[in-house]
């Protein structure tokens, strides 16, 4: 294929992923890197170095969004990232050992994971029992803002979290993803937070956690110009339009219908993984 | 009262520096990566492009001393990774600039969690754990 060709093909397949993965909260970097490695037959090690790059650029672009409305907790966030990143760090450097199947197939499971995720129905954890005594250490305790008051809140089982995020950043370097359905267990399920401030300092989170693996496939050659440049400007343009159109619509239905594609994905990745070993 | 209330309008302002920095980050980096991919189309569109099996040992670009060295004779996939190398401190920026700030706060504490953040990051750009 000429280079011409295939950045339009990969541009036009990065912006329908990054617009997709916005609106159903699945993320951009899980989508695109099927469609590289099944459609176009680039090597898995190319397809997560270019997706991690495009992680570090839609979420740095909305956290600026979300820190300015003040729900982020920064300290949350940077207390957690130390688990992330030595997580990251750590999985970017068995990917570069692993063989290309045993990636897709264990990307295919988490592929599945992540639907399943975003169809299930959110609830409500948060709690305003501050006994945890990590939390208080830490000075994890915080308020958000919504429609002019402020709620409380406080945060539970820090242990449990930290090493969930553990766990969440080493299969961001090891697949070259987000990996926000685990990061949103460690945060909703586990530590109790509620929603507005889960889903955005975990987003705050996905840029220093990715860029800790991303620095490890640079080094690497895991990042190839050529690819990384039309994934990352097609999913940013994507994420952007999508989170616009978000505040607008309904995608309830969109979820489903997107969660039965991915794990069609998710199933012919593990396929080829289990055939070619 | 009045010290806590003086303490989350610090906590706000911060965060309103620490947005404006993210996306100044990405918007400077994208712009990059975008000029180095037109200059990268115009001399190789004709080539075939080649991924299907992963070589390390073809990277042009795998070290910041060989991207400078790139952008410097003008070549567009140098300039890309140069793109990409600045997205990639956009994140790394934003932890220093909340080391400072929590220094001015005088939150310590806070301040050791970053400096053990920037550890993990430079142990793993010194590339002495990839190879």
């Amino acid at each position: 294929m000429s280079v011409l060709l295939f950045t339009i093909i990969v541009l036009l397949g990065a912006f329908l992923a990054g617009l997709l993965g916005s609106l159903t909260g699945l993320g951009g970097g899980v989508i695109i890197i099927p469609l590289l490695t099944l459609a176009l037959g680039v090597d898995i090690h190319y397809a997560i170095g270019a997706s991690i790059v495009s992680v570090i650029a839609t979420s740095s672009g909305s956290a600026a969004a979300y820190v300015k409305e003040g729900i982020t907790n920064i300290r949350i966030g940077m207390f957690l990232e130390i688990a992330t990143t030595v997580g990251a760090v750590c999985g970017a450097i068995v990917a570069v050992y692993l063989n290309a199947n045993y990636i897709a197939i264990i990307f295919g499971c988490i592929l599945i994971f992540s639907a399943i995720m975003t169809l299930k129905k959110k609830v409500d954890h948060s709690t305003l029992d501050e006994s945890d005594k990590w939390a208080k250490f830490f000075k994890l305790n915080g308020s958000y803002p919504d429609k002019g008051i402020e709620h409380k809140y406080a945060v539970k089982h820090v242990p449990g979290g930290f090493l969930m995020m553990l766990f969440a950043g080493t299969l961001s370097g090891l697949l070259g993803i987000g990996s926000g359905a685990l990061k949103v267990i460690a945060m909703d399920n586990i530590m109790r937070l509620p929603f507005k401030v889960s889903t955005t300092t975990s987003n705050f989170m996905m840029g220093v956690t990715a860029a800790a693996s991303a620095v490890v496939y640079l080094h690497r050659g895991q990042i190839d110009p050529g690819i990384a440049m039309p994934v990352c400007i097609g999913v940013l343009t994507g994420a952007s339009l999508g989170s616009k159109v978000l505040l607008k619509t309904k995608t309830d239905k969109l979820k489903i219908v997107f969660a039965i594609v991915v794990t069609f994905l998710a199933l012919q990745m593990i396929y080829k993984g289990i055939s070619g070993l | 009262m009045s010290s806590t209330e003086k303490r989350n309008l610090n906590d706000k302002d911060i965060q309103v520096i620490l947005g404006t920095l993210l996306r100044a980050g990405v918007i400077i980096s994208m712009s990059i990566v975008l000029i180095g991919g037109a200059i990268f189309l115009v001399h190789n569109q004709g080539g075939i492009t080649d991924y299907k099996v992963f070589k390390p040992e073809l990277s042009n670009f795998s070290s910041i001393a060989a991207i400078f060295k790139g952008v410097l004779t003008f070549q567009g996939d140098a300039i890309i990774q140069f793109g990409i190398l600045m997205l990639i401190f956009t994140p790394i920026a934003r932890i220093v600039f909340a080391v400072f700030s929590f220094l001015i706060e005088r939150d310590y504490l806070y301040v050791l969690i970053g400096f053990i953040i920037l550890a993990i990051i430079t142990i793993s750009l010194n590339g002495g754990l990839a190879h």
